[in-house]
């Protein structure tokens, strides 16, 4: 999957040619800070009619605050910094995105998180999700396959300060054996079917969370909840309310 | 003057070697990228052709001076282009996924069409300034550009089996280069120091492209496709590449992290997973060689999927697996004893994994006594065999096909109401078909093969209402039909297999609304709602009402997976910010994009120039009264050429059954006809052109109703001949109409060379600008009204283009003389 040295720099040239324009200086932190909230009201505004929004009628504040606290910026990739604040992914490289902050509020939500509580991520991916977890817990345990991805998101919850995040490199088929029982778990790269040991890593009244669709499109989210009996119920959530039915039938 | 034997061989090699070189765009944009997106791309680089029409009427009298030189320019051009152009189309970073997300993305969308355009604009050159010049031998000329097409058609389908499909890159380049040298070296056209010169460059064109070009001739794979980013799990490796006309298969291994490729498995399953190898096609669509030593207790998990239902009933004897790719389907019949199975599966080279490369992995399973494996596509096997069946399976089948979104626009013959009423016809009294599909929500896919299936068994004196059964798992939904009522015995067993794996019952004769969505809660009941609706009275109102299209699919409409509906549309805009762009059934909007954009590209791009052209030759007082017919004449006949085609290819298609095969069949016979017929009509000169452009209008239309009014018992009577005759027979229903379509375009544009020969670049510039419109219209036709309307609208335009044959009333004696071609 390798380019040419000359097509590498006649893309980059094109890349760079289009994407001056449209960058502004670079930007304060406050400004950051600024684009934050005004992106999380936004979300909040978007997110009312949204299936996922469950029994409730608005995002959880404690859900707002932490969304408005994380800088994204910090774990979006360099070219594509100007963009942090846009409801939109963005790609961070090996085929993975840092997912749309709409979808990483509705998933953390959907958790339903208590500050003593214990959350563990496979799909570590940019550490955003993890950091914004890493917000409203008490201990987040993030697992990672991409070596190169576990490292980088390693350092940036390092540098941001998230040092509730213990992140691994390795195959989150197993889960965190050593970590469990878990009181959520989250799993932000879409799976064929539900690794049967991440659901007995899972505490009794326990949620998981799994966005299905694709990297930069989730479909919609299946929400797994572990009752006291410890029986497995799921849901199935669009991020928008539609119903395809109308009428009487 | 007349083009010598070599200067006709040329044609057709360049024509030929074009054509190739667009179905290779294709199979590498499909592999690198989607193919949804290398269709488009690839209809729109063909604006290459309509550029060239107006690049030669601008420049028609300096180029025409400099013949000799600009045709063997254009050829080295088009040499070193067709390499080039990919390389550097494919280095952009243009990602399909992004577009909603990146406005950035249109421009590089609109790079690579250009782009991919620039062999396309050299090839017509050559060409279009061919018929230019050699303007009384149009009808060879053009005879020579159709056959070439016809070889070139059937030479990359051969060429796919045998070479890398990157390598194809510099195979169709070295081509057009040797026969670019035997030209300049036979003909006089070209002689002393000119020659000499041509033939250096044409040969160290040659060794650059041989030498130089393999070293960069690397795929960029879009690193969002799966086989991409199951590369990115460290010791994971390729083991194997195969490729052919139907896809290039992947085989990767994982030695860290284990597959574990189990679609539709309960939540509740206990059972660790085997082995397994990845198997991509194009880089996607994932399946899994299961490892298997005879020994079921690995394969427990088989049975612990939504797919394992009907085993719940009863032993299965005989069961045909529709689709059985790598097997797992086949495995999952052997695990319940099924003692006959007929294994059907398309690509010769997905069998040859299991039969040979992998066969010891796989337990010989290909090669055991109970399995029969069949090289055929699905519905051409139902059709042909005899055999009744306790089961047909039909597991994850075409999932990317049947899965909606971008893939709508490709017609599914495996879906349709026909082709249930096919499959239905094998069971024995008492077996079931049984559909897994991946659930779509809000749910798509399962409603519309309900209505299908419902409309299929309505020839079968099978109620719908009795004969159904619908479960779903978290992520997948079966559909069990049976060929009898469902009896109480089989609703005890599907309540308990259900329960026991936590499966959501979705629909069984008698069931209540209260226990459906028990485990996988949607917001209401939805499957059992639609169920209940499709099989009531009210089921045209329900499909009305839908938000999605779920009417169901048919030979003349096969779209299983164009859910779109405009009336949705509004509702989906108004919730955009709130992240509903999923809801979009975004394929039939792209199509409506691809042709506004071919569109705006024509006006842009030939009638601008041509206003301007025709300003300046009104100051010279030289204005034509012919023109806009000529534009029309020929703009119609571009449009009318490729409905009929694609029409036919897809009526044909359906009889032939396989989609490489019968494709490259059918076009090579349009094309072979077609050049026949021009090649006749310039002998033809005591028959005035118009009268054989309206001689053949009209046989196309005579053919054409006795096609369409009789297709079921012409497809009956070829369906039950062996494959030999049936192919022969449909070719030669092909042929003349092929040959008629052959007609018009080389009588109207010889008539023009003898009177108008500054129009003849014009005719070929709208005339390529039409066929890039044409393709994209005539699925969109083909999607709203079926196949049916769309040959109608192709001979209404035929009738169009035989009122518009550009005669000159201006100068009526001396046109009359010399409209005898």
């Amino acid at each position: 999957m390798t380019r040419t040295p000359f097509l590498n720099s006649a893309v980059s040239l094109v890349v760079m040619a289009l994407t001056c324009f449209s960058l502004s200086p670079v930007q304060a932190d406050d400004d950051f800070k600024q684009q934050r909230e005004a992106l999380v009201e936004e979300i909040a505004g978007d997110l009312r009619s949204s299936d996922a929004i469950l029994d409730q009628s608005e995002l959880d504040p404690k859900v707002l605050k932490a969304m408005k606290t994380v800088p994204r910026h910090e774990f979006v990739p360099e070219k594509h910094k100007h963009q942090s604040y846009r409801n939109r992914p963005l790609p961070i490289g090996y085929g993975q995105t840092i997912s749309q902050p709409a979808i990483v509020a509705l998933m953390t939500n959907l958790l339903e998180l208590e500050p003593a509580e214990k959350v563990l991520e496979i799909g570590t991916g940019s550490g955003y999700q993890a950091a914004v977890l890493a917000e409203l817990v008490e201990k987040v345990y993030s697992i990672e396959i991409v070596p190169e991805l576990a490292e980088r998101a390693a350092e940036d919850l390092k540098r941001t300060g998230y040092d509730n995040v213990i992140t691994r490199h390795g195959d989150g088929y197993y889960g965190w054996e050593e970590q469990a029982p878990f009181d959520a778990i989250i799993v932000t790269a879409a799976a064929d079917h539900i690794p049967p040991r991440l659901l007995k890593q899972l505490k009794p009244e326990g949620r998981m969370v799994i966005p299905v669709g694709s990297r930069f499109m989730v479909q919609h989210l299946v929400l797994v909840k572990k009752t006291e009996d410890s029986d497995i119920i799921t849901e199935q959530l669009l991020p928008v309310q539609f119903v395809p039915l109308t009428g009487e039938h | 003057m007349h083009p010598g034997a070599g200067y006709l061989l040329t044609i057709a090699v360049i024509s030929g070697a074009t054509l190739a070189y667009e179905v290779l765009l294709l199979r590498l944009f499909s592999l690198i990228q989607w193919h949804h997106f290398a269709f488009m791309v690839i209809s729109l680089a063909l604006l290459g052709y309509g550029v060239s029409g107006v690049f030669l009427a601008l420049a028609r009298q300096h180029v025409s001076r400099h013949f000799s030189s600009v045709i063997m320019g254009n050829l080295l051009l088009l040499a070193l282009s067709m390499p080039l152009s990919f390389m550097l189309a494919q280095a952009l970073p243009f990602n399909p996924a992004e577009l909603l997300w990146d406005p950035r993305q249109l421009f590089y969308w609109l790079v690579v069409y250009l782009i991919l355009a620039v062999p396309f604009f050299f090839a017509a050159n050559i060409i279009g300034l061919s018929l230019y010049q050699f303007r009384r031998g149009i009808p060879t000329l053009y005879a020579s550009d159709l056959l070439g097409a016809a070889l070139g058609s059937i030479g990359i389908i051969a060429l796919l089996f045998v070479i890398d499909v990157e390598q194809i890159l510099l195979v169709l380049p070295c081509l057009v280069l040797l026969i670019g040298l035997l030209l300049v070296t036979q003909s006089p056209l070209w002689s002393g120091r000119q020659k000499t010169l041509w033939q250096a460059s044409l040969l160290v064109t040659m060794a650059v492209t041989l030498f130089f070009m393999p070293a960069s001739l690397q795929l960029n794979v879009s690193s969002y496709k799966s086989l991409s980013q199951m590369l990115t799990v460290p010791e994971t490796q390729v083991l194997q590449r195969k490729s052919s006309p139907l896809g290039v298969l992947s085989v990767v291994a994982s030695r860290q992290v284990p597959l574990r490729y189990a679609p539709g498995l309960s939540i509740l399953s206990d059972a660790e997973l085997p082995e397994q190898l990845a198997v991509f096609t194009d880089a996607d669509a994932m399946s899994a060689i299961t490892r298997f030593d005879g020994d079921y207790e690995p394969l427990r998990f088989m049975g612990q999927t939504s797919s394992a239902l009907p085993y719940q009933f009863k032993p299965m004897q005989d069961v045909l697996v529709l689709g059985a790719g790598a097997g797992s389907d086949v495995l999952q019949a052997l695990m319940f004893d099924a003692s006959h199975i007929d294994a059907v599966e398309e690509n010769p080279q997905m069998i040859g994994l299991l039969q040979d490369d992998y066969a010891d992995f796989a337990g010989k399973l290909y090669k055991l006594p109970q399995v029969n494996v069949h090289q055929s596509e699905a519905r051409a096997f139902a059709s042909k065999t005899e055999r009744q069946y306790d089961l047909i399976t039909m597991s994850f089948m075409s999932a990317a096909g049947a899965g909606g979104g971008l893939f709508s626009m490709n017609e599914n013959y495996l879906f349709t109401v026909e082709s249930m009423r096919e499959y239905l016809r094998h069971l024995k009294p008492g077996g079931y078909i049984s559909i897994t599909q991946q659930n779509t929500h809000p749910p798509r896919v399962m409603p519309k093969l309900v209505a299908t299936l419902a409309e299929a068994m309505q020839s079968f004196r099978l109620a719908p209402s009795q004969s159904l059964i619908l479960i779903r798992s978290w992520q997948t939904t079966t559909l069990v039909v049976k060929n009898g009522t469902v009896n109480q015995e089989e609703i005890s067993q599907l309540k308990q297999f259900s329960e026991r794996y936590n499966f959501d019952l979705a629909y069984y004769p008698g069931m209540t609304e209260q226990e459906a969505n028990r485990f996988h809660r949607l917001k209401q009941p939805y499957f059992y709602q639609a169920v209940t609706a499709l099989l009531s009275e009210n089921k045209a109102q329900f499909i009305a009402d839908y938000k999605f299209n779920i009417e169901p699919a048919t030979d003349n409409q096969p779209y299983f997976s164009q859910f779109f509906k405009w009336q949705t549309l509004p509702e989906i805009l108004s919730l955009l910010d709130a992240g509903s762009i999923f809801l979009l059934e975004s394929a039939y909007l792209l199509l409506l994009a691809a042709l506004v954009q071919a569109l705006v590209a024509s006006l842009v791009l030939l009638l601008l120039p041509l206003w301007l052209w025709r300003r300046r030759r009104r100051d010279r007082d030289e204005v034509q009264p012919l023109h806009k017919r000529v534009l029309a004449y020929f703009f119609a006949l571009g449009l009318a050429f490729l409905f009929v085609e694609i029409a036919f290819i897809q009526k044909f298609v359906l009889i032939l059954h396989h989609p490489v095969y019968a494709v490259t069949t059918v076009i090579a016979g349009f094309l072979l006809a077609a050049g026949a017929g021009s090649y006749l009509s310039g002998r033809l000169r005591m028959v005035q052109a118009r009268i054989q452009v309206v001689a053949a209008v009209l046989v196309m239309i005579v053919l054409s109703a006795v096609y369409i009014s009789s297709y079921a018992s012409i497809s009956g009577f070829l369906l039950a001949q062996s494959d030999l005759p049936r192919y022969l027979l449909a070719i030669l229903m092909i042929m003349p109409l092929g040959f008629c379509m052959g007609i018009p375009f080389p009588a109207a544009m010889s008539m023009l060379g003898r009177e108008h020969d500054e129009m003849i670049p014009w005719a070929w510039g709208i005339n390529g600008f039409a066929s890039v419109m044409s393709p994209i219209l005539a699925t969109l036709i083909a999607m709203e009204f079926g196949f049916r309307v769309l040959i109608v609208v192709a001979l209404l335009l035929y009738l169009l283009a035989v009122c518009l044959f550009p005669t000159d009333s201006t100068k009526p004696s001396a046109g009359h003389n010399q409209l005898n071609v």
